[in-house]
């Protein structure tokens, strides 16, 4: 950094010029440096996700292009859709079924990494590794684990002497398979973000109670889970956003039938933006897709929203 | 994966033993083996992946699924370069996770430092827009954002993956709390007193201070591009420009599933990663960590 400290001698004139475009790089250039943000934001993000609307109000093919305003068309057609319903069922089920047991087991792992531990970056090293594994490379691994004939997950039913489960063809075992694969990708991460929240809660709260003859069970919930609720009511609303756009699991869980995107010779594990997957991209109608769209937005709010008046009520009490 | 443990603080032995006395929220050996018992759950997808890609197929039939690798690995890993092209993927994914963290690391020092250490009209307005963003679900806008790629004839092209990916909310978010730590403030005002215009002084001073973080910044954006799935199967060709993550799809569809091929080709493309996690795995906890708690 060469910074002249005394500058030479110049005419009025040219410091004044000088002195107005410090002043102009002082006012605007924080603007142009934040600017690439919103552009590409705005680009690929809000722009796309806003003509869905727009889109989803016309007959129009992914490669032809619009073939002409329909109103709300779609929207009835999609009202009167089975598949629809099948995938809004199974999006909701998948949800529920991967998240509520996840955060709970976050809760419970986050408890038990807050002990006083020795090695603590390697635990939560360890807890975080599934986090940073690519999603596709994951699920063709629980296909296998999950096989029906030599699976290890059928395997070790039947040391236990429990009957082999066809895990692809039936709606609440694959249900249940692919829920483990989400579960086994995100609790160690949001076990990381409740401990980092745990840690700033005042250890003379614990101590306090602990003298007071609580038990540890009581401790965490009535002192831990309250005093970390704005986390939780975080994680709750990541959850909800991430959980109801279940996409790649579920795609690759049935390996031969990736191409169609059915999720299941019966549907009975395609999500909604399979669905829109489907429809969009297999079968070239982008006006219904952008339909899937736009109610799943409207699914997404709304099931945040109740998420979060549950989950505050939830975490307040103890 | 010895490298990631923690040697035990074996400096003041006798702070150690006082510090657990006084607490009562010690681990005890039934913590330490449910901890284990997570970890090999953590662990084991991978390492089964790792047995599966070094085993012939017909091993797999068996009545007792295989636990220890077999000495078949690298003819799959052949085979897989053979059926799709491995190589010409991980080229591609290089380039797009490589240009990807770089312009994050760039764009996003600027802005977080513009939001940290700048002073200008609507700052903290703007600043609560970009965190709102990140609850967007964007992915919802797939079909116009395709539409928009085919207008623009970069369907098939690494830049219909790239550009939308070159700064996130995230980065902005990151490298500002890196900036609000690590760049002084009378640095700032003293390079600006002295006449430096805000990009010099954003080249000069905030970037250097911020290094470390910078570089962790750079390793999530690298690794979110490398596994990126949704966007690159729809608008990359899975035979012309395939990333890692769309050849592996491109594995998985065949008419019979071959799983030793399958595995193999997802052992390779979760090894980068990997690496990388164990080489930065206590700069990654410790960021995810932080970025919790300002969160």
């Amino acid at each position: 950094m060469a910074l002249e400290t005394t500058s030479p001698p110049s005419p009025v004139g040219d410091r004044d010029k000088r002195w107005l475009l410090a002043r102009l790089d002082g006012k605007y250039t924080p603007y142009l440096v934040i600017a690439p943000f919103f552009l590409v934001f705005g680009a690929f993000g809000l722009y796309p996700l806003l003509y869905t609307a727009w889109v989803s109000l016309h007959d129009w093919q992914l490669v032809d292009g619009d073939q002409g305003f329909t109103g709300l068309d779609n929207y009835a057609t999609l009202l009167g859709d089975a598949n629809f319903w099948n995938a809004l069922f199974n999006t909701l089920s998948l949800f529920v079924l991967s998240t509520v047991p996840q955060l709970l087991a976050a809760l419970g792992l986050a408890a038990v990494l807050d002990r006083g531990l020795r090695g603590r970056t390697f635990w939560r090293a360890g807890v975080l590794l599934p986090n940073v594994i690519s999603v596709a490379a994951v699920a063709l691994v629980f296909a296998q684990l999950y096989g029906r004939d030599f699976g290890i997950v059928n395997h070790l039913l039947g040391l236990v002497g429990i009957d082999p489960v066809d895990w692809r063809a039936e709606t609440w075992a694959s249900h249940l398979a692919i829920s483990s694969i989400v579960m086994w990708r995100w609790t160690g991460y949001n076990a990381l973000i409740y401990l980092a929240a745990m840690q700033s809660v005042p250890r003379d709260m614990y101590e306090a109670s602990m003298i007071d003859g609580a038990s540890r069970w009581r401790t965490f919930w009535a002192i831990t889970v309250p005093s970390i609720r704005p986390t939780i009511l975080f994680t709750v609303i990541t959850s909800t956003i991430g959980g109801l756009q279940l996409f790649v699991e579920p795609q690759l869980f049935d390996p031969g039938g990736t191409a169609t995107g059915t999720g299941g010779s019966d549907r009975q594990f395609q999500t909604l933006v399979m669905y829109l997957y489907e429809k969009g991209f297999r079968l070239f109608d982008a006006g219904y897709a952008a339909t899937i769209a736009w109610v799943l937005f409207l699914v997404v709010l709304v099931v945040a929203g109740i998420n979060f008046s549950v989950a505050r009520r939830i975490a307040s009490k103890g | 994966m010895v490298a990631l443990d923690t040697p035990p603080p074996a400096v003041e032995p006798r702070r150690d033993l006082k510090r657990r006395k006084a607490s009562t929220n010690y681990a005890g050996p039934f913590t330490y083996a449910l901890l284990v018992v997570v970890l090999l759950a953590s662990v084991f997808p991978l390492y089964f992946s790792f047995v599966v890609a070094s085993k012939d197929n017909s091993v797999l039939g068996e009545a007792v699924p295989p636990l220890t690798p077999g000495g078949h690995l690298i003819e799959n890993i052949t085979r897989v370069f053979d059926t799709v092209d491995f190589s010409l993927a991980m080229a591609n994914s290089l380039i797009v996770a490589g240009t990807v963290a770089i312009s994050n690391v760039l764009l996003g020092t600027l802005a977080g430092f513009a939001f940290a250490r700048l002073r200008f009209r609507g700052r903290n307005s703007l600043f609560l827009v970009v965190i709102g963003t990140s609850m967007v679900p964007a992915q919802l806008g797939v079909i116009p954002l395709y539409l928009l790629m085919s207008d623009l004839d970069w369907y098939g092209t690494l830049q219909a993956v790239i550009v939308p990916a070159l700064i996130g909310a995230f980065s902005v978010f990151w490298m500002r709390q890196a900036c609000e730590e690590s760049v002084p403030h009378e640095l700032v005002e003293a390079a600006r007193v002295d006449g430096c215009s805000v990009l010099r002084t954003f080249w000069h001073v905030a970037l250097p201070a911020v290094r470390p973080q910078a570089a962790v910044m750079g390793m999530f954006a690298f690794m979110a591009a490398w596994n990126d799935f949704f966007w690159p199967l729809i608008v990359l060709d899975p035979n012309d420009s395939p990333t890692v993550q769309v050849a592996l799809s491109a594995l998985a569809s065949g008419y019979y599933t071959d799983y030793s091929l399958m595995l193999a080709g997802a052992s390779l493309a979760v090894l980068p990663v990997v690496a990388i996690f164990i080489l930065l795995s206590r700069q990654i906890v410790g960021g995810i960590m932080q970025g919790a708690l300002k969160g």
